[in-house]
């Protein structure tokens, strides 16, 4: 088959190959609650020997204050270093005996734990008896946080001489100021010293509730063991945990440049503002826009201006990070000191121009191509399918997120991307972030 | 266009390999083309997406002093246009096309791919065979590009501390092996690198009995073979030049470097020469220390992290790492960050005592069976990525073992004994086989007072 590069013959040809294809246009998504209030979102798929579960909290760094910041982060790593009956070497030994994987993930909204397991019963059942155990009876041992804190003190001040996080650090300051959308997700190294067991022990009550929990099942097992596994991962969980929200983001702010020496041969440039919500009405527009400006590999705007007609970075990229409130628009690269001017000015002019007169219709057709036409490649594995489940699930999405997904793209116009980042980007009013500055700072432009 | 030490990057090394094995192995068909083009198709019918992967037998292990960085250079100028595709147009094509695409280069391969809905697979074999021999590589096009790569250099060299410490060490580890250079290339040979250069280097390589051709996904392999001879089937074969062979002498002592650069942390790297996979059949201390790498580093209770991290907290980060697939000579390396109020040298004690009680008591049936159930389950693992099984066929295909050594290789590790790790723990971690290089953190503020720094070049 082949097609000609119109965008409407594009679109077919995708439906014709999802309809020739055997595997299932969209995975069919089932979803219901747990006798303790838990959400359960589940995909049954018996391909591969093999089943992925993610449990999922309101509890990431957005939960922390601003005087106890890493102690999320700390409950978060601390539940699977002992539980009840299950010392932290039992836990990783047991769960590499079985072949199984227990990872996690910790973000300024989520944390949760996942789990990878073969799915023939006796493995499954007991990968699923560890990770049960480490949600629901976590013991938070002394030991184990004293050596914890000391590990992450050491490396919070080894970041601390890295100018990637150093502009990290700064951008999230300048960009969401005293919301704890700035703090830093693992915290500070004087927050860190301070934090003591029952610290854990009051985050985890407060915030791995039952009610807010969010379990993703995806793989080798039939429905009825899936709401078997969902039962046992949380009917021992902390009671409530419903409502945990984030406070609002102020989302006008000072523009404002900070140059922060240091002794690294490259300038890293951060440029941003607080962007959009993942709930946003404009998420597509904006989701499609900057894919014209700075989120489209190697045929974005910004490359081609920076990186492929000048040579000034191997790297130069922008993104949105839709969150339960608006997570960071940022733009970010890294130049050689004494030509970091001459890179910002010309990011800087890049952008002002998108957000004056948007894309072209030639650059929304090629975005459209690229997105709708790699959905497939969004879900071509078991792994990508869970972490959509967890998404969807976690901010409430329509379970017809990803069958909407292509129409929603699709429909995006030229006036809707230009109106949606002129309401959301204001690019006189950014904070920029240079660490490494050139040492005899040019005169800045603007 | 990223380039990837996958050699050099610890974290991959004990588990990737570990996975390298085919328990419920689907089929793999192949088939070579009268021009000497080596073509391999997967079928994976699970989602209507396919990859294609082409795999050139080049990589830093080939080039000369002088050019080092050229393969990798090359790479990037694969996008910049050929006779009959302007520069740029490979990649708007692709992505109006629905699909992803980079490359990476090693020290022994550069490798190309794309992943788009199976439909678009006869244009990603267009645009390829078309780089594959029509390259139009331009002077101008060369003098911005190789500033790319310098940026790519400081970014992830010589301003990454731990970079730096691997590459230098590398340098003094290998004294007579081109696996001395480092991929990305010295920055004073990217500074003298020319247009010519890369065009030497593309007329020498870049040929179709030098590249394998990997398909994997939702395709029909019948359909694959006759797209293969239609669009790489034209390409004439190139002249292969006779490669040198490259040893290394057995090292005579042990090597100690320090590198100063900022940072906080000091950081310890003790790397010992080790035996690559050449006979996957006859060989078995590359199996024996695979699967001693899982045993000292293979999950979060293994010895290392156990001993080291958990109870004598003599450091906060600990690792060990080998990777027997390699053209050129392997290495099995340790490195770790001292915990706060411990030294290098307290580190080393450490890592030393723990080497000592391998060679001196072996190692316990449960700790081997525990690796070996992780490769088994690896091997299922594996099937949940298209892309990952390509990249397998491709790498060992490369570096010359071939694809049909997976399932070989998954019986051999499934085969070693406690004995055969204990002895091959006892004849590699010898002090005159040891190459170690120590992190020496220097303050940010202040007077730079780290030296030979790759940004100490300017540019113009």
């Amino acid at each position: 088959m082949t097609c000609a590069k119109t965008l409407s013959v594009a679109l077919w040809c995708f439906g014709m190959a999802l309809v020739s294809g055997n595997a299932s246009a969209t995975p069919h998504i089932q979803n219901w609650q747990t006798a303790v209030g838990a959400r359960v979102l589940f995909v049954e798929d018996h391909d591969l020997p093999m089943l992925d579960v993610a449990v999922d909290f309101a509890a990431g760094s957005a939960f922390d204050t601003a005087e106890q910041s890493g102690v999320a982060g700390m409950t978060h790593g601390l539940l699977d270093l002992g539980s009840e009956g299950l010392s932290e070497d039992d836990i990783s030994r047991n769960t590499a005996d079985i072949g199984a994987q227990l990872g996690g993930r910790f973000e300024p909204d989520r944390a949760g734990i996942s789990l990878r397991t073969l799915s023939s019963p006796t493995e499954r059942n007991h990968a699923i008896d560890i990770m049960a155990r480490v949600l629901q009876h976590p013991l938070f041992p002394d030991a184990v946080l004293a050596r914890e804190k000391s590990r992450l003190i050491a490396s919070l001040k080894e970041a601390e001489t890295k100018p990637e996080s150093i502009a990290d650090k700064a951008f999230n300051k300048a960009v969401f100021g005293t919301h704890p959308y700035g703090f830093k997700s693992s915290g500070e190294v004087d927050t860190v010293e301070k934090i003591q067991r029952a610290d854990l022990e009051a985050f985890y009550r407060a915030h791995y509730g039952a009610k807010g929990a969010v379990v993703a099942i995806m793989g080798d097992v039939t429905r009825a063991e899936a709401e078997a596994i969902a039962q046992q991962l949380t009917d021992h969980l902390p009671p409530g945990g419903a409502s945990a929200t984030v406070p609002p983001v102020s989302m006008q702010i000072q523009p404002s440049e900070q140059r922060i020496a240091h002794p690294a041969t490259q300038s890293h440039i951060l440029i941003g503002v607080p962007g959009m919500a993942r709930n946003d009405p404009d998420y597509f527009p904006l989701y499609v826009g900057n894919y014209v400006l700075g989120g489209g590999g190697f045929v974005s705007r910004l490359m081609n201006e920076v990186r492929e007609k000048r040579g000034l970075a191997y790297s130069v990229y922008s993104y949105f990070m839709p969150m339960q409130q608006p997570g960071a628009y940022q733009i970010g690269l890294q130049t050689k000191k004494d030509q970091a001017d001459e890179a910002l000015q010309l990011t800087r002019t890049t952008l002002h121009e998108f957000i004056a007169k948007g894309p072209t219709e030639k650059e929304l057709i090629a975005a459209k191509q690229n997105i709708i036409g790699g959905f497939p490649m969004r879900i071509d594995s078991n792994k990508k399918i869970i972490d959509y489940l967890s998404v969807i699930g976690f901010y409430n999405l329509p379970l017809t997120y990803l069958d909407d997904f292509v129409g929603k793209v699709d429909k995006v116009t030229v006036a809707q991307i230009r109106d949606a980042f002129k309401r959301h980007v204001n690019p006189d009013a950014m904070a920029t972030i240079i660490v490494g500055a050139p040492e005899h700072p040019v005169e800045n432009g603007k | 266009m990223q380039i990837k030490w996958f050699k050099n990057s610890a974290a991959l090394a004990a588990f990737t390999t570990l996975l390298l094995s085919a328990a419920v192995h689907a089929e793999v068909f192949e088939k070579t083309l009268v021009n000497g083009l080596k073509v391999i198709v997967k079928e994976d019918h699970r989602a209507p997406v396919v990859v294609q992967q082409v795999w050139y037998r080049a990589g830093s292990i080939d080039e000369r002093t002088g050019t080092t960085g050229v393969a990798h250079m090359l790479e990037h100028m694969m996008f910049k246009g050929t006779k009959s595709v302007p520069a740029g147009e490979f990649s708007k094509r692709i992505a109006a096309a629905g699909g992803r695409e980079n490359a990476f280069t090693n020290e022994d391969y550069t490798a190309y791919f794309q992943q788009l809905q199976t439909s678009k697979l006869p244009l990603a074999m267009q645009l390829e065979s078309d780089r594959m021999h029509n390259l139009n590589l331009s002077d101008a096009e060369f003098s911005k590009e190789v500033k790319v790569v310098m940026e790519e250099r400081r970014m992830r060299t010589d301003d990454e501390p731990h970079s730096l410490l691997n590459e230098k060490l590398m340098a003094v580890a290998f004294q007579e092996h081109p696996y001395q250079h480092p991929v990305i290339g010295w920055m004073n040979d990217l500074l003298s690198l020319t247009a010519g250069d890369a065009r030497e280097w593309y007329k020498t390589w870049y040929a179709p009995n030098n590249a394998t051709l990997v398909v994997a996904g939702d395709v029909k392999t019948a359909e694959v073979f006759k797209l293969a001879q239609r669009y790489y089937g034209p390409i004439p074969a190139g002249k292969l030049p006779v490669r040198k062979p490259h040893n290394e002498a057995p090292q005579t002592g042990i090597k100690r470097i320090v590198v100063k650069a900022p940072a906080e942390l000091p950081y310890l790297l003790m790397a010992y020469h080790a035996p690559e996979l050449r006979n996957p059949q006859q060989d078995w201390k590359p199996y024996a220390l695979e699967v001693l790498a899982g045993i000292l580093d293979g999950n979060e209770s293994a010895r290392l992290n156990k001993s080291l991290v958990r109870e004598q907290q003599l450091a906060s980060d600990i690792s060990a790492s080998y990777d027997p697939t390699s053209r050129g000579p392997s290495m099995f390396t340790l490195d770790g960050t001292p915990s706060s109020g411990k030294t290098v040298a307290d580190l080393e004690a450490g890592l030393r005592q723990q080497i000592a009680q391998l060679v001196n008591d072996g190692v316990s049936e449960d700790e081997l069976k525990r690796v070996k159930v992780q490769v088994t389950a690896g091997e299922v693992y594996k099937r949940d990525s298209v892309f990952y099984q390509a990249m397998q066929i491709g790498q060992l295909e490369s570096i010359g073992l071939g694809y049909k050594a997976i399932p070989v290789m998954l019986q051999k590790l499934q085969e070693v004994t406690a004995q055969q790790v204990q002895d091959v723990a006892r004849e590699i971690f010898q002090d005159d086989n040891l190459s170690i290089a120590v992190l020496d953190p220097q303050p940010i503020s202040g007077e730079r007072k780290h030296a030979n720094m790759g940004g100490s070049h300017d540019l113009r």
